[in-house]
């Protein structure tokens, strides 16, 4: 048994001497002239054997699943406990079309809600400032204030779903009105489940939908681990996400090493300010992206959690086991997909949520074929969603613990990640850390420039996509059924806020914007005025325009 | 022979910068001088930028979905402010009918979709555009 993967000294002299012989007769057959490099670029071997993982050992590298260092997996049994939560990312319109399209999901057998906001919601603005206009419930859903959180949820109990909401600028106010939309139903915030997406660094570095310069949105971020910690405690107060750092076109290691700096940045903000490590860290979660290189992804998820454990532990003197845990959510790469042939995109998808699934993924959300082209149609939901019930039901992927380990090729590439991705740590803490880095443009000349180099690679055909540089159909005509978002939908929602505007008990709302005010501007915990502001009724444009008064507004240096 | 000057701009408020910066670096290396205006530009504010850096043409990066309201927009703001000399051609996300409506309405003169090669890009604006200080 032992020399399958822990190779004694003879043994391993014994395969050098058989791999030399072999690589003589290999050597005398011609490759193709392709590259053999992964998605990102990073060059593999044709073979993996013993050799590779000389200094390899089961119990530190591995252990067992639900055990530190976690590379095995979180759980001790993994997928025949419960399988993953199949969590499709949703909305657009209005909060009444949304709230229909989750009834729907719901039905089809969706485990967890997952709200897309509408860019104007996204960046702090009403559906009624003139930068929304045109943009108001085009790629997720209009919030403005607590009603439409309130017609967002109708007749979906807050405390028997979880819901995932990808905000981040604003988070705090669309978290507190979710918190205040549950007290309307009757759900004390203890109860509730969910996450926000509440990661700000990575908005700086790739995602780019930022508000207040980034230490005053440390110290909200912070905040709010602290009021969860005491109000909301199952709640996933962040999600480090690697996600939009990939899709901005970075490469594997890239995104494992930035989130993973931007959790340290995270749990050091925590600790700096006056939060213990073990009170805020097992509420920490990630969320990772799945691109078409499957053993590339495998490798990445597992370096992932290998990585957090030891550090947690070693670094910063974690000592609840939780707190070393890294827990993922998934989504397949929206940059992978292609407009040429879509249909294709459901295969890619396919792929990619397989590669999650045998990376021990906790969530996982498939693309829709269609959207590189608009938002999803309901039939191309669908699809994805079966896509993950064929992979949990079909496939036999569930049934085994992370399935790859032991694989000569997977393990040295799990290496490798880490290694590389030490590298990249070590680089930022050179540079001063990772605020420094954004100020410096670092990762962002590092994204731009892998992202060009992929570019570059395709047009010149160094990579083959399907359909767009090589098996071209040149007469394609692309018939589906493309979801449109009515321009009535717009004037509706200025309609309905400007007549909350008229409505409601503005003195209040005066009130406790000032009481927000004075928080801001002092050194409290900010999360139970802005709880306050949303109860009355206050919009989130208007919360947020405190904020900016306040703290200023941040601006890139933009770099290409 | 002048270098053509090009405004790459972001108009509305999502940050998919990704396509916008690829193509202003294709273009910086196929000789032009490119000008990126960086994220959640207004039209008035890409408008401006375009008259100051005295620009043969501005891209136009939209993957929001408010093309047919931003698109529009620049050219009337161009047109108001004496520069519409100035070409505007639009990338991104953008379904077919929307690219023709943008093309007949002369709003815009070129729509580049996910999928095209960088080299078709320089190419267009070489055979299509020129440096007014030629």
């Amino acid at each position: 048994m032992e020399d399958l993967i822990l190779a004694g000294d003879e043994k391993l002299a014994e395969i050098k001497a058989n791999q030399e012989k072999w690589l003589e007769e290999r050597q005398k057959i011609k490759d193709r002239p392709d590259k053999f490099e992964t998605v990102s670029g990073m060059s593999v071997n044709d073979l993996y054997t013993p050799l590779d993982l000389k200094n390899f050992d089961y119990q530190k590298d591995l252990g067992f699943p639900g055990q530190y260092p976690y590379t095995r997996g979180v759980q001790p049994n993994m997928y025949r406990g419960r399988l993953w939560t199949m969590r499709q990312f949703a909305g657009f319109g209005t909060a009444k079309d949304s709230n229909q399209r989750y009834k729907y999901l719901l039905a089809k057998g969706q485990t967890g809600l997952s709200v897309a906001f509408d860019m104007p919601t996204i960046m702090g603005y009403d559906s009624d400032h003139p930068r929304a206009l045109g943009e108001v419930g085009r790629v997720g859903v209009a919030i403005d204030s607590l009603q439409d959180m309130e017609t967002l949820f109708s007749g979906i109990p807050l405390d028997k779903i979880s819901t995932s909401m990808t905000i981040n600028a604003p988070a705090a106010i669309l978290w507190a009105m979710y918190i205040a939309t549950g007290e309307k139903q009757g759900v004390r915030s203890e109860q509730l489940t969910g996450t926000i997406q509440n990661d700000l660094l990575k908005e700086y570095i790739a995602q780019k939908s930022w508000i207040f310069p980034p230490e005053p949105s440390l110290r909200i971020i912070t905040n709010i681990f602290e009021y969860a910690c005491q109000y909301v405690p199952r709640w996933n107060t962040i999600s480090i996400s690697g996600y939009h750092i990939r899709e901005a076109g970075s490469t594997a290691v890239q995104e494992l090493a930035f989130t993973l700096a931007d959790g340290f940045a995270y749990v050091e903000a925590g600790i700096k300010a006056g939060l213990n490590v073990d009170d805020f860290a097992p509420r920490l979660s990630f969320f990772f992206n799945a691109h078409m290189d499957f053993f590339e992804e495998v490798a990445k998820y597992r370096a992932a959690r290998r990585i957090w454990a030891r550090r947690m532990k070693e670094k910063y003197g974690a000592k609840n086991p939780r707190s070393w845990m890294l827990r993922f959510h998934t989504q397949t790469a929206g940059c992978s997909l292609t407009a040429q042939q879509p249909e294709n995109n459901i295969i890619r998808t396919a792929f990619e949520g397989l590669s999650a699934v045998m990376g021990g993924t906790q969530s996982l959300h498939t693309n829709s074929m269609d959207e590189v082209l608009a938002l999803p149609s309901e039939k191309a939901v669908e699809i994805a969603l079966r896509t993950q019930q064929i992979i949990a039901y079909e496939t036999g992927a569930a049934n085994v613990i992370d399935p790859l380990a032991g694989s000569y090729f997977v393990e040295a590439l799990t290496n490798k990640m880490e290694e590389e991705a030490e590298k990249y740590f070590a680089e930022i803490e050179q540079r001063g850390g990772v605020l420094a880095c954004i100020d410096q443009n670092f990762f962002q000349q590092e994204i731009a420039d892998a992202a060009y180099s992929y570019q570059r690679n395709i047009d010149a055909k160094d990579r083959i996509l399907v359909g767009v540089n090589e098996f071209v159909n040149p007469d394609e005509k692309i018939e589906i059924d493309l979801l449109k978002i009515d321009p009535q939908v717009e004037k509706d929602q200025v309609a309905r806020l400007q007549k909350l505007r008229r409505e409601r008990d503005n003195i209040r709302v005066n009130e406790t914007l000032d009481a927000l005010r004075r928080a801001f501007q002092g050194s409290e915990n900010v999360i139970p005025y802005i709880l306050d502001c949303v109860r009355a009724y206050a919009t989130e444009g208007e919360i947020i325009q405190v904020g900016r008064e306040v703290f200023g507004e941040y601006r890139e240096k933009p770099v290409f | 022979m002048a270098r053509v000057r090009v405004l790459m701009a972001k108009p509305g408020l999502d940050g998919h910068d990704r396509g916008v910066k690829v193509v202003a670096r294709a273009l910086r290396d196929a000789g032009m001088e490119v000008v990126y205006t960086g994220l959640h530009q207004t039209p008035e504010e890409i408008v401006e930028a375009a008259i100051q850096e005295d620009v043969d043409i501005v891209g136009l990066s939209i993957l929001s979905g408010a093309h047919m309201t931003l698109i529009p927009r620049v050219n009337e703001l161009l047109k108001e402010n004496g520069a519409s000399d100035i070409v505007v051609i639009g990338g991104g996300t953008i379904p077919e009918e929307d690219v023709l409506a943008l093309k007949e309405g002369g709003w815009a003169k070129e729509i580049f979709t996910p999928g095209t090669p960088l080299e078709n890009i320089v190419e267009w604006i070489n055979s299509h555009v020129k440096s007014k200080d030629n």
